[in-house]
Formats: C-alpha cells, structure tokens, sequence
C-alpha cells in the first residue's frame, strides 16, 4: 500500500516549507520514524521522520524546492500491513515544535484525562516533542480538512453532510471538535459547526490553510463538575457577555500575541492642560481630558508605521488608508470600543469632540451599528479607573492595541538629578503576524516622543 | 353558512363540475338512489338524472374498464370505489391499459376513479387499506391524497378537469371530522403543488392526508418545547412536488417523513433517496420515518391504535430528531 509523505505544518502561520535535504534514495528501505528529510520554514528548520515503515518509491518535490503545506513530497510503498489508513496523505509528525508555537493550549496544562478533546488533538501536535512518542498520522488541520470524514488518527469524526459541506466552505478543521458536538454521542451538528464559524476561528478560503477551531468560548479548562463546589450562584452571561467572551477567545486564538512596554513624561502635556483647561471648556464647551493627546500621538505613529495599521488576511496584510482609532468604554456590565473615523483628518479639537460624544453615547446606549465598526487600530485606557497599566487583548480585525495607564507623579531621572514628573506607562499589544518586535517598540518611542515633545496649541 | 366537511367538499365538487361540464358523469355502486356508501353522491342522481349517476353491478374491474372505454367516447367519468381496498380488483385496467393508453395510442384517458381509503374508524383490513403506492409506482397516473376540505373540493375539481387517468383518495377518516369554510364562487387546487402548512427552522415534517392532521398535532406540541417543525402537506403524490419538499429541506436541515401506509415502499423511502440524491449535503440528521408497520391493518381497536401513526409518536421522533 502506497503511503504519501507530505509536508508537514510546522506552527498555526506557517504555509509553505522548503525541502532542503533527502535523506534517503528512491529504492532505499525505510523504517518507520527513521529521519527522511530535511525541511526549512519561516519558523523552523527541521529533520522530518518517515509516517511509515516500508520502501522509498518515489519522491516527488527535490531538494531546494518549495512547496505548500500538505504538498505531497514523496510516496513510500508500506511494508505489509502498515497502520495508516487508505492513500490518505500522512503528515509526518513535528520534529520539534516551533518556539513561539503556544505548547501549551487553554486548558491543556496538566493531565485533565476528561478535558474536552480539542485539548487533546491539539496536544498531540503542539506539544509532543519527540516524533518517536507522536503518532504516525499527526492530526494537521490541513489534512483533516481534505478530507474531513476522519481525523487524523484514522478514527471517524461523527457529524452531518451539512456540517461537512459548512466545514469544507469554511475552511474549519471538524478534527478537533470530534466527540465534541451536541448531537447524539458527541455528533457534530449544525449549531456546533454556526458557532465554531461565528466564532471567527474560520477563515475565508482565500487564506488558503484551514484553521484549527479550538474550544468554544464558553468552553471550560476543566471538567465542569470541578467547576460547581462549595456555595456558589449561577449568573447567566448577558448577550454582551457572551460576545465579549466568544471575541476575546477568538482574538487569542488568532493573533499571537506580543507585548511591548514603554513610559511616557507627560509632565509637559498635565501642564498645558491645566493651563487652558478652564478656557477650553468655555470656549468649546466640550471637556478637555488626556485623549486627544494619546490619539493624536497614535495617528503620528501610525503614519509612521503603517504596518500596525493594518489587518491580516491569509497571506496578504491589508493596509488600511484610513486611520479610525477605535476606542474602549467601559460601561457598567460590559465594554463596547466605538470607533473615532478618519482620526487622521481631526484636529485636536474634533478629536476631542468625537472622543466625547463616542463615550456619551457609548454609556447611554445611543451608538449606530456602523460607530463600532471598521476601526484599524484600537486604544484602550485602564488608567482611567487608576490601573498602572493593562495588557489587552486585540481588537480583532486590528493588529495592535495601546494601552493607557495612569498618569502619576513618579521620582525620574532628569539631566541627572531626580525630578517630580507627571509620568504615564504605555503598553502595546501587537500580532506577531504582522508585526514584529522592532517595529512595534519603534512606534511606541514614537507615540513616547509625541507626547513628551508636544508643540501644539490646543486652544 | 356552516362549515363545510371534507365530504361536503367532495360532493359540491363532483355537482359543480357536472353542472360546469355535461361531459361528466359518475358510476359506482349504490351512488345513485342511495347516495354512495358514505353519501359523496347524494342529491345528484335526482339532479342529473340516470344517464349521467349510473348505479352499477359490484364489479369494480366492470366499473374502471367501462369508466375507460367512455372516456374514450368522449365522457370525462368519475369512478366510485366503495372502498379504495377494492381498487386492486382494478390493477390491469389501470396500470396496463389506462395508464398506457396515451403513451401506447394517443388516446388520453380523462377518468378519476375516487373512493374513500385510511383507517381509524374500525374498518378492519378490507376497509382501512391504504394503497395509493402501488400507483404512484405507474408511470401515466396521477395520484392525489387531499387533508383538507378546501383541497379536497379543489383538487377533485383539477382532477376532473386532467386529461390523465386520475386516483383520488379521499380518507375516510377525515370525512366528517375536518370542515372549513370554503370560497362561495369556482376554484381548482392546482395538482402536484404542496403545501407548507406550518412554517418552522428545526426539521421538516412531510406528511399527507390524515397523518397531516397529526404532524400538525404534534407541530404545536414541539412548539411547546421549542422545536420549530415546519410541516409540509405533499397532496399529492404523482407528480411529486420535489422543489416543496427540498425547498424545505434546505431551510431546516432534517427531515421527518410521516405516513399512515406502511412502511416497506411508502412515499417516504422514495422522499429519503430524493432528498440524499439532492440536498444530502444540506442534511444534519439522518431521514426518519414514521409509518404504520408492515402489516394489514388490524380489526382490533386497540391493535389498530397501535398500528396507525398518531401526534405523540410523530413528536417523540421529531424530539429524536431534532436532537440527533
């Protein structure tokens, strides 16, 4: 029986590998997990282990050529009766797993024998180092959308025609919610598959690469029962609630996150305020507060780099020409991020305005539809409630967020000697899909040097 | 006015048309003086006279070959089985030579042959039969299985009116149990259109005839727990209306077919291998059946009971369902 070796997916981004090296001759005997080839991606070199004893009979992708993930790249003819199922294509496992591959996954810290399954399929591929210990058919998303009727390990995933037909124009990997579903013994059904979609864990087919649709938000690390103890009270999560979750999680499991932390003097910035603040407000009759100053020093640094205004999709990175600054309010159960349109063509004092009037409405429930929507970068300010700082989730399809902390008056070192100063830290939480570290602090000593260098006059 | 029954229906039908058309005559034992075994002719014997309500021999191979052969002269005759049990006894006529008869020799046979058929009141295995399926199987009929007064008059008036051989099985069982209020002036119930008697998200109820009266039963049921059954009233059943049924099917993505024939080759099973050749990826849940089993219908009251499909077992299979 005919075994395809195919290249393996090396980490949730990585699309494409290089073969860099064979390691056997066509003719040559192979045993099983003996190495075959050698692979580079963008994340990883490795040495990938054969899926099955038998003959090398032909390999289809030469060294030095590169080719998509799940690409056939050489077929071995199995000896005698192997494990692996049918012609089904078998992605060797992972050598090593990358390092910024998450190894382990919400919910998949220590043995939990009854986590759901998802923990576990995604387990045996994250985090399972040795390729010896790993199964031969690794449960690679891509493979199992190809052909989505089993999963990985040869088992058959329970679910419907119409969930096959959702999953395949969806582009969601059904193997990782196997047994999971809510029909009848763990079937995958309809209202499984709406939510995984309307999750966001799908991604349009332009992408290319199936994504693997991990647990539901409101799925728990835990078995239940180890959540109910002791004296407690069930509050059901309002519908912003839910939202909130299912986003947040879907964020998470989007973007790999990075942090990158900077601090502000916003000494110079505290003075002028409460210099013109009282004529401000006359004249404009509208409240001065400090977010015009972050807004503004976030559109100067998103002119700079426009990279961390953009948005992924698949393989392109979409750059946005506008420049709409979405903005967390928080309101009493809940949170909603109204967006600031075309920041970029506001003067101070329209940032000002539209600031204001997004937050009034915000907490009185007056927004549009259309007021949450479309932003390409997010501003979230926990100092407002006196947090030093916050790391925040992305607002999803954004690809960075800042955050604002408190402005306090710290001891800091001026020309030598230690001042009193109005000081503010400032966080950025950037995908690492789109943007990397050099980048990111770049801009944050950019938005730092607005706000410390602040020319404008504001009245 | 009062309501009108199903049976009503059916008599101011065949009356309307033999007024509209004087082609139309009717045969049948015991339709003329009597007025028919459960009254559908009453009245039209002293109205249009005995050329035209002929009362025959109990012969009902005599009835459809004589139906036939006046059709061919020119006549559109309405056959009266006193039951539709006996349309057996009309096997070679009806599938050999009327259902042939325009295919083989350009001779339309325009001839319904109706009669009450379904169970529920008792009648015992020579009365209770339901044996539209046979015919559904032959190319060149139309069978028609009308669940309410408005359909029965309307689509009695459209078979009347075909120029293919037509069965109509009326159900005795809703004879003088459904009534409605029916339009004063002319109207005709198009053949091979359905209906969606019930809008729903969750699954789709396909049903006909009696059996519709209890998906609908159990509809309001469901509706109870929270399950949205879309019930769906095929009326008739050659030609099928498919669009209805996949239409349907796409919408609510599970499909319970419900009939009071028995199992082994009724509608459902071709229903089934419709809906996998066309829709199967619209599918989220196998296609169930709820039928009465494979066995004659019993004399047994109770017996019988067990043997018809009813609301409460049509719901507990929609629960299934749903839930699958």
């Amino acid at each position: 029986m005919a075994v395809n070796v195919v290249m393996p997916q090396m980490g949730e981004s990585i699309f494409e590998g290089t073969v860099t090296k064979w390691l056997k001759k066509p003719g040559d005997k192979i045993e099983r997990d003996e190495p075959l080839f050698e692979i580079s991606t963008d994340k990883v070199d490795a040495e990938i282990p054969a899926p099955a004893a038998g003959v090398l009979k032909e390999i289809k992708v030469e060294a030095g050529q590169t080719v998509a993930v799940q690409t056939v790249v050489a077929i071995i003819e199995a000896a005698g009766s192997a494990a692996a199922t049918g012609d089904a294509p078998v992605a060797p496992a992972p050598a090593a797993a990358s390092d910024e591959t998450p190894a382990a996954l919400p919910g998949g810290k220590g043995k939990a024998a009854a986590a759901p399954a998802p923990v576990k399929a995604a387990a045996k591929v994250e985090a399972k180092p040795a390729p010896a210990a790993a199964p031969a058919i690794a449960a690679a998303p891509a493979a199992a959308a190809s052909r989505p009727a089993a999963s990985g390990d040869g088992q058959r995933i329970h679910s419907s025609p119409l969930v096959r037909r959702l999953a395949r124009e969806n582009n969601v990997d059904l193997a990782p919610l196997a047994g999971t579903g809510s029909g009848a013994g763990g079937r995958i059904s309809k209202k499984d598959i709406l939510s995984v979609i309307s999750s966001g864990a799908a991604r349009p087919a332009a992408a290319g690469t199936p994504v693997s649709a991990g647990p539901s938000a409101g799925a728990a690390a835990v078995p239940r029962e180890r959540i109910y103890f002791g004296r407690y009270d069930v509050a059901p999560m309002s519908v912003m609630r839910q939202k909130i979750a299912e986003h947040m999680v879907a964020s998470k499991r989007t973007s790999p996150h990075v942090y990158s932390i900077e601090e502000a003097d916003m000494t110079r910035i505290a003075q002028l305020r409460a210099r013109v603040k009282e004529e401000f407000e006359k004249r404009h009759e509208t409240k001065l507060t400090f977010m015009p100053f972050f807004l503004s020093a976030a559109v100067e640094a998103l002119r700079a780099f426009p990279v961390v205004n953009s948005s992924v999709d698949g393989n392109s990175l979409v750059m946005h020409r506008e420049i709409n600054l979405g903005i967390a309010v928080a309101l009493e159960a809940g949170l909603i991020v109204p967006v600031v349109k075309g920041a970029d063509e506001k003067n101070f004092l329209g940032l000002q305005r539209a600031v204001n009037d997004l937050a009034e409405r915000a907490r009185t429930k007056k927004l549009k539809p259309e007021e949450v929507q479309d932003s390409t970068f997010s501003i979230t300010n926990p100092g407002s409630v006196g947090g030093l700082m916050g790391l925040a989730v992305i607002n999803q399809p954004n690809v960075a967020i800042l955050g604002i902390g408190a402005i306090q008056k710290r001891p800091v070192v001026v020309n030598d000697a230690i001042g009193i100063r109005s000081m503010v830290y400032l966080t950025l939480s950037y995908d690492h899909r789109a943007v990397d570290g050099a980048i990111a602090h770049q801009f944050m000593l950019k938005v730092k040097s607005s706000l410390e260098n602040w020319e404008e006059e504001i009245l | 006015m009062p309501q009108t029954t199903y049976l009503e229906a059916i008599r101011q039908a065949l009356d309307e048309e033999m007024a509209r058309d004087a082609s139309v005559v009717l045969l049948g034992e015991d339709i003329g003086v009597y007025g028919g075994a459960f009254g559908a002719t009453q009245g039209l014997l002293a109205r249009y006279g005995w050329e035209r309500v002929l009362d025959t021999p109990i012969s009902e191979t005599a009835i459809v070959g004589a139906a036939i052969g006046m059709s061919y002269t020119g006549l559109r005759p309405v056959a009266e089985m006193q039951f539709m049990d006996f349309i057996g006894c009309c096997f070679d006529q009806l599938t050999n030579f009327a259902a042939k008869s325009h295919y083989r020799w350009d001779a339309p046979v325009p001839i319904v042959v109706r009669g009450p058929s379904g169970g529920g009141v008792h009648g015992g295995p020579f009365h209770s039969a339901n044996p539209e399926m046979v015919f559904v199987h032959t190319p060149g009929l139309k069978v028609v299985c009308p669940a309410t007064a408005y359909d029965a008059k309307g689509l009695l008036k459209s078979a009347i009116r075909d120029n293919n051989p037509v069965l109509f099985f009326e159900h005795k069982f809703l004879y003088r149990r459904i009534k409605e209020d029916l339009p004063a002036g002319d109207y005709a119930v198009p053949l091979g259109k359905a209906a969606v008697r019930r809008e729903g998200r969750h699954l789709t109820i396909v049903s006909y005839a009696a059996m519709l009266h209890a998906s609908l039963e159990a509809a309001g049921q469901l509706a109870g727990e929270g399950i949205e059954a879309e019930v769906v009233d095929l009326r008739t059943l050659l030609p099928l209306d498919r669009e209805t049924i996949l239409t349907s099917v796409r919408k609510t993505n599970r499909l319970l077919v419900v009939h009071e024939d028995t199992r082994t080759g009724g509608i459902a099973g071709e229903i089934a291998a419709l809906v996998c050749g066309e829709a199967f990826d619209d599918l989220d849940g196998p296609i169930v059946r709820v039928t009465a089993p494979d066995t004659p219908v019993p004399s047994s009251p109770p017996l019988e009971e067990a043997f018809l499909p009813n609301a409460a077992r049509i719901a507990e299979a929609a629960r299934r369902l749903a839930q699958a």
